[in-house]
């Protein structure tokens, strides 16, 4: 039977940033990652706005240098999907794809994914037609037309990004105001081949061999229309990653793990920490105090 | 067995293989490629029985086009010079190994 002190459900910051703190307090830790080390700091190619990094930093490497560091005070990975988890009690089972592991207190810091947009053949046309990444799949559009959803900074970044390369992008938006920023507002009107279709949204793909088009919705008068399109780019948000746990945990309606700044849940000895708890700000400095903060919770916890 | 780095001089190796292929479709600049870029290597140096390579998409844009690829990472297994299973977006290992070994 493989038991530790604590298990932490996630490599990224708030995983490394809890197992550093709870392995240098001397407890045994195992962080389990699903498939590589970062997180959604990965995704990000330069991270400019984490302390100490004047220059700015790789995500990847921050990652990679986050796990090291736990490392050497004795935190060890495990690379396995969690498929469910026993969190009630004293001892807290994690069933994973490969073993059962044991924990006295566990910290969940499994972060978010991008949201789908939950329409019957998404799956089918994902990576042909339908994308989450304009950074990574933009460049296949040149000189095509492309749309994309969202009204976040991230999609008016996508549309901005995505505007360079296509010939023409629409932005699809259900509301009648951007929540962006500003500056991008302003960047968005100087943009000759941005279009922005306000109060619609995207009802159904459609697609033959690949995506030919969506049919869009007016939220105004429900009036339905087709619109053209190469490649559709969904921006609307991110989820948590919450449903292996099968509500044993008070989550918001979001999904989000409620828990204040302690990082204490519902249930003794569970801790959440990072982009999976409710909070106002998620980026990778909160994410590593998160960490800090349930590893000393989880100590607590642990020698009372 | 190394990871091969496949362009269009080469690529007919992977074509006239005996065994399976695996190929990873990726670009430098890809966050997500970078993520499976690891397991990948990992499954050439643990699963000699497959052969595994690489192919840079801003470098190759004719074999990604001929793969129709459209999103990256993407993952394609061959088998006698032909497509049995693809896949697009990062995925843990256990699911490559499954999409590999079908």
């Amino acid at each position: 039977m493989k038991q530790y002190d604590i298990i932490v459900i996630g490599g990224g910051p708030a995983g490394y940033g809890a197992a550093l703190y709870a392995a240098r307090g001397g407890w045994s830790v195992l962080v389990i990652e699903k498939m590589s080390v970062g997180g959604q700091m990965t995704l990000t190619h330069t991270i400019d706005n984490y302390p100490g990094f004047d220059q700015g930093i790789d995500g990847w490497e921050l990652g990679e240098r986050m796990q090291k560091n736990a490392h050497r005070f004795g935190a060890e990975t495990l690379y396995a999907t969690v498929l469910s988890a026993q969190l009630a009690g004293e001892d807290k089972q994690i069933v994973t794809d490969g073993e059962i592991l044991h924990a006295k207190a566990v910290i969940l810091a499994t972060g978010a994914e991008p949201r789908l947009l939950g329409l019957p053949n998404e799956q089918t046309w994902s990576g042909r037609g339908v994308h989450y990444c304009a950074h990574c799949d933009g460049r296949f559009y040149q000189n095509k037309t492309v749309a994309v959803v969202g009204g976040g900074n991230s999609a008016v970044t996508d549309a901005l990004y995505l505007s360079h390369l296509a010939s023409k992008v629409y932005l699809i938006h259900r509301r009648d105001a951007l929540r962006a920023d500003r500056v991008y507002q302003q960047r968005l009107d100087q943009q000759q081949n941005l279009e922005i279709l306000w109060n619609t949204t995207v009802e159904e793909l459609l697609a033959e061999e690949q995506l030919t088009g969506v049919r869009l919705q007016s939220t105004l008068d429900g009036t339905s229309s087709v619109l053209s399109c190469d490649g559709l780019f969904v921006s609307i948000g991110r989820k948590p990653i919450t449903e292996f746990l099968d509500s044993q945990l008070a989550l918001n309606e979001q999904g989000y793990i409620i828990a204040d700044e302690s990082t204490r849940t519902s249930l003794d000895g569970v801790f959440a920490a990072g982009d999976v708890r409710t909070k106002d700000l998620r980026q990778v400095v909160t994410a590593v105090a998160d960490g800090a903060v349930a590893a000393h919770q989880a100590g607590e916890y642990l020698t009372r | 067995m190394s990871v091969l780095k496949l362009n269009q001089s080469n690529f007919h190796e992977v074509e006239s293989a005996d065994k399976r292929v695996l190929l990873d479709f990726y670009a430098d600049w890809c966050g997500p490629c970078r993520m499976v870029s690891p397991l990948v290597d990992e499954i050439a140096k643990e699963h000699p029985e497959f052969l595994v390579g690489k192919i840079n998409v801003d470098d190759e844009p004719a074999l990604a086009a001929r793969f129709g690829v459209m999103s990256i990472p993407t993952l394609v297994v061959l088998e006698n010079g032909k497509v049995v299973a693809q896949s697009a977006g990062a995925r843990p290992k256990a699911q490559i190994l499954a999409l590999l070994q079908g």
